[in-house]
């Protein structure tokens, strides 16, 4: 029953976004400097959020592990890292075709670009050191050390084109950024479906690590016999 | 359609296929890890019965 509602969800969030896609492309008016490439921002942006959305509920998961010592929290960090790393690899890869066109180049190693190409590969080596480990609650206990300490950085990533002088553009959604209303709607229009994709994705993965820990409880008892 | 409006439709492309190829990507390893789960639970399964049969 659960599964199917996921499912569902996943297939609704799915069809929302190819309506925005149709929306976005037949619907609205290129930007007047950028022409349609602009249009990335739709999806660039919410990746970005969805990202920073999943490391900090991995934040909250590691916490919540070190305190309850309960594996289901294990489950949730290691699940929002994964698909928090779809969408910051989503982030970095429409950015870098955005600023092919833009900038004329794929990539400077400016402080936002950099800060977040060194978020990703930090999180990345949360799985790595998951894999490396065969313990089940010294592997929980480290990667909760690990998503604690990786997120220290999210704030910098997020930050960082307002302390430094970037070649990323300043924010257009907060403090003195300005954005056409239309274009607005849009881009939090097509943040919702990222979302639920996103959840449907960390739920599935949730329960992918559940049945993985039965398995791991089944080869103990196998192991008794 | 200009050439740069052209180029930039074009790149605009790339983005939303190289988005929805992650996605489908991330998806595909879900599905493959969800398999090889079943397949350990089938095979752990079979054994502690031919164990407890023994």
């Amino acid at each position: 029953m659960r599964e199917k509602t996921l499912y569902a969800l996943g297939a609704v969030a799915a069809l929302i976004l190819v309506r925005n896609i149709h929306t976005m492309l037949t619907g609205l008016p290129d930007e007047a400097f950028q022409g349609a490439i602009f249009r990335i921002i739709f999806f660039h942006v919410p990746a970005a959020f969805t990202c920073f959305l999943c490391f900090f509920a991995s934040l909250i998961a590691g916490i919540s592990y070190l305190k309850t010592k309960n594996l289901k929290w294990d489950s949730v960090a290691v699940s929002t890292i994964e698909v928090g790393l779809a969408f910051g690899a989503a982030n970095l890869i429409t950015g870098m075709i955005w600023a092919r066109i833009i900038w004329g180049i794929w990539w400077t190693w400016d402080w936002r670009l950099t800060s977040m190409l060194i978020c990703w590969l930090l999180y990345a080596g949360y799985l790595v050191l998951r894999n490396a480990i065969e313990e089940p609650t010294e592997r929980a206990r480290l990667s909760a050390v690990m998503s604690i300490l990786s997120f220290s950085v999210v704030p910098f990533v997020f930050f960082s084109i307002k302390w430094f002088r970037t070649q990323h553009p300043q924010p257009v959604l907060y403090g003195e950024g300005k954005m056409d209303g239309g274009y607005r709607a849009m881009l939090y229009g097509n943040w919702v479906p990222i979302l639920m994709i996103a959840i449907c994705l960390v739920a599935v993965r949730m329960m992918q690590e559940k049945r993985q820990r039965e398995i791991d409880a089944m080869r103990r008892a196998a192991h008794a016999f | 359609m200009n050439d740069a409006a052209a180029r930039n439709f074009e790149y605009l492309a790339y983005g939303l296929i190289a988005c929805w190829l992650i996605l489908i990507g991330y998806v595909l390893t879900l599905v493959s890890r969800e398999r090889r789960i079943r397949q350990q639970m089938e095979s752990l399964q079979r054994m502690l019965e031919d164990k407890e049969g023994k």
